[in-house]
């Protein structure tokens, strides 16, 4: 397991926004660790978005953060400020549900002008801030309307622009796409995203779902029971995961059998250097990324494409191994275009750096 | 299958017809009785004398302000003891739900005279220290209303996401009591309502523990009165049972305008 201490944020300021320190972080609930010594750095105006699968720490250690739970021990800072024993509504911080979180009995605007309420922000820039704030997330037509006349993904802007109206020091979205379907999540994933760099409010981001981790966060930190496996830009840490939990929860794999020596694993008839964190000596899995596997039709090759799956401008063939292994390979549609199930094809592998475990 | 259909519904509406009659009955009856035995004057004549005599007797003034003010303060105490007590739990402290539910039933499955023979020798202390006032029954109607008032509460409560808004207020910067006041509380209203529905109509039925304890409420001077003049006791009677339905109504339509208001913000969607 690598040290989760290490994770100081790349100097990226953007905004207004504030450093943010969780440093060792505890909480049980019972016999259960929820957070193990949980330590992130946050730089000004960046988006973390922590990941990991259901029961992992990521909505506790948010909560935490928010002053919504309580920690065993560790410290919070907030622009160098030391806010563990400062109540959630002293906090200034705005949240995100996962959950449809808009008081019912308040109209969009009225939602939007509560935490300015509570500030003792007068009537008319009250209502003049919400308005703003709504046409932010595009809903300037729906400012009369309650909640339950709204969609879901309306619901969930609303929420956004009431987070927002009271310029929070950090901004936490705990899951708040998830009760979406598909084509809003997208939505309003890129909508997040683009308010986020132009508030400038340094962000975090809690998902179980790994594309909207990678495609939002500045930087990726993947929890695992209580811990940060890693903590990384989208790009490290799928092409450099530095830990068996992140190269198999991170992105597709094929697990193929090798040989490791030397800091190299020979995999498929290919040698390939070995990141590392990696089992490096005898028989190893090593963890191959579904684009780093090439397919070429070759007449009496021994290996067989089991299935196609049309992908848009990409394509999955599922190819099965003398060895009875399932090898997925990812590739332009265009170029799986002729592999229809049954093609005998010639297996290789990008020499790109790979983890491998024991077997 | 129409015709099938339309038999079924003529059916249904005589059913219906039939229900609301017997039940109209069962209630009106025995009303009419009231208002026919109140009324009757010397020869067979009819006359209002005995309603006219409830403003003149002073006993019975003061069991009416005393049950009616009984009934304010403890639908108070009990929407200030419930409302906070049961946001506390859903949000902090879940586990204690079960706990909170058994302590608030518990009333229900003590005997009135059980409870005043243990609540006597307290009820010492409470007069040395608020007096002799009849008010001072409102801490034990409180207890007594507790089982009726917590359904309803907690049907309220489970029809909102208490935790989620509670959060979202905290994060917003609410304290505490705004949470309560200006989150929880409008949109529990109709579990509010019919808290205090049943409340105040407990309070003012309750006579064992009024009279035990030798409070002069409105049943207990009923009861007196009854012993004197079966006219004056049967008319404030039915002007109790009377006003309790119109209070029961006006609080139901209440309701329902909110409801519907609801309906047609819906449909302007």
């Amino acid at each position: 397991m690598s040290e989760p201490a290490a994770t100081t944020a790349p100097g990226d300021a953007r905004g207004r926004g504030v450093a943010v320190q969780m440093l060792d972080m505890k909480r049980s609930y019972g016999s259960v660790q929820a957070l193990v010594g949980l330590s992130i750095e946050m730089a000004p105006g960046e988006l973390v978005a922590l990941l990991g699968p259901s029961g992992c720490g990521k909505t506790t250690a948010l909560r935490a953060l928010a002053g919504l739970d309580d920690l065993d021990s560790g410290r919070i800072l907030v622009d160098g400020r030391d806010i563990s024993n400062v109540p959630a509504n002293k906090r200034d911080m705005g949240m995100v549900f996962q959950a449809y979180s808009l008081f019912p009995n308040m109209t969009a605007r009225d939602n939007v002008a509560y935490g300015l309420l509570l500030r003792g922000v007068d009537t008319a820039t009250r209502r003049r801030r919400a308005g703003e704030m709504l046409e932010l997330v595009g809903l300037e037509t729906q400012v009369d309307k309650y909640p339950h006349q709204m969609s879901g993904g309306q619901q969930q802007r609303v929420a956004l622009a009431r987070a927002l109206a009271i310029e929070p020091t950090v901004l936490l979205l705990d899951e708040p796409l998830s009760a979406l379907d598909a084509k809003v999540r997208r939505q309003l994933r890129e909508e997040i995203r683009r308010i986020q760099i132009m508030v400038g409010t340094t962000t975090l981001f809690v998902t179980h779902d790994q594309e909207e981790a990678l495609a939002l966060g500045d930087r990726v930190g993947v929890m695992s029971a209580g811990r940060l496996e890693q903590i990384a830009r989208p790009t490290e840490l799928y092409d450099r995961p530095a830990t068996r939990f992140v190269a198999e929860f991170v992105g597709l794999t094929n697990r193929v059998a090798g040989t490791a020596r030397d800091g190299r694993v020979a995999v498929l008839g290919t040698s390939l250097p070995l990141l590392e964190g990696s089992d490096a000596t005898g028989s190893v899995t090593a963890l191959i990324r579904p684009e780093s596997v090439r397919l070429s039709a070759e007449p009496g090759a021994a290996n067989h494409v089991v299935a196609v799956s049309f992908l848009g401008s990409l394509s999955r063939a599922q190819v099965q191994l003398p060895s009875g292994e399932l090898v997925v390979a990812q590739m332009a549609a265009a170029d799986v275009a002729d592999l229809a199930p049954g093609t005998a094809v010639r297996v290789t592998v990008l020499p790109a750096p790979v983890f491998a475990v024991a077997p | 299958m129409t015709a099938t259909r339309g038999s079924g519904q003529t059916r249904q509406r005589v059913a219906r017809a039939a229900i609301i009659l017997l039940i109209g009955g069962y209630l009106l009856l025995p009303m009419f009785a009231m208002l026919d035995f109140s009324t009757r004057g010397p020869g067979g004549s009819r006359t209002l004398d005995s309603f006219i005599a409830i403003g003149s007797n002073r006993d019975l003034l003061e069991g009416i302000f005393n049950s009616l003010a009984t009934a304010v303060l403890t639908v108070m105490g009990m929407l200030l003891l419930l409302v906070p007590t049961m946001t506390w739990t859903i949000v902090r402290v879940p586990r204690m739900r079960r706990v909170v539910e058994f302590l608030c039933l518990l009333p229900l499955a003590i005997p009135a005279i059980v409870l005043v023979v243990g609540i006597a020798p307290v009820y010492r202390g409470v007069t040395f220290l608020f007096g002799g006032s009849a008010l001072t029954l409102v801490f034990i109607d409180i207890i007594l209303v507790l089982p009726f008032a917590y359904r309803a509460l907690d049907g309220a409560l489970r029809s909102i996401d208490v935790a989620t808004l509670a959060d979202a207020g905290r994060s917003l910067g609410a304290s505490w009591p705004r949470v309560i006041r200006q989150i929880i509380v409008p949109n529990i209203r109709p579990g509010i309502l019919s808290a205090s529905v049943l409340a105040v109509a407990l309070v003012l039925g309750e006579f064992t523990i009024s009279s035990l304890l030798n409070f002069d409420t409105l049943q207990v001077t009923i009861n007196l009165i009854g012993k004197r003049d079966a006219f004056i006791s049967v008319a404030v009677c039915l002007a109790a049972l009377t006003f309790a339905f119109v209070l029961i109504y006006a609080i139901a339509a209440f309701g329902s305008a909110d409801q519907r208001r609801r309906q047609v913000a819906k449909e302007d969607e």
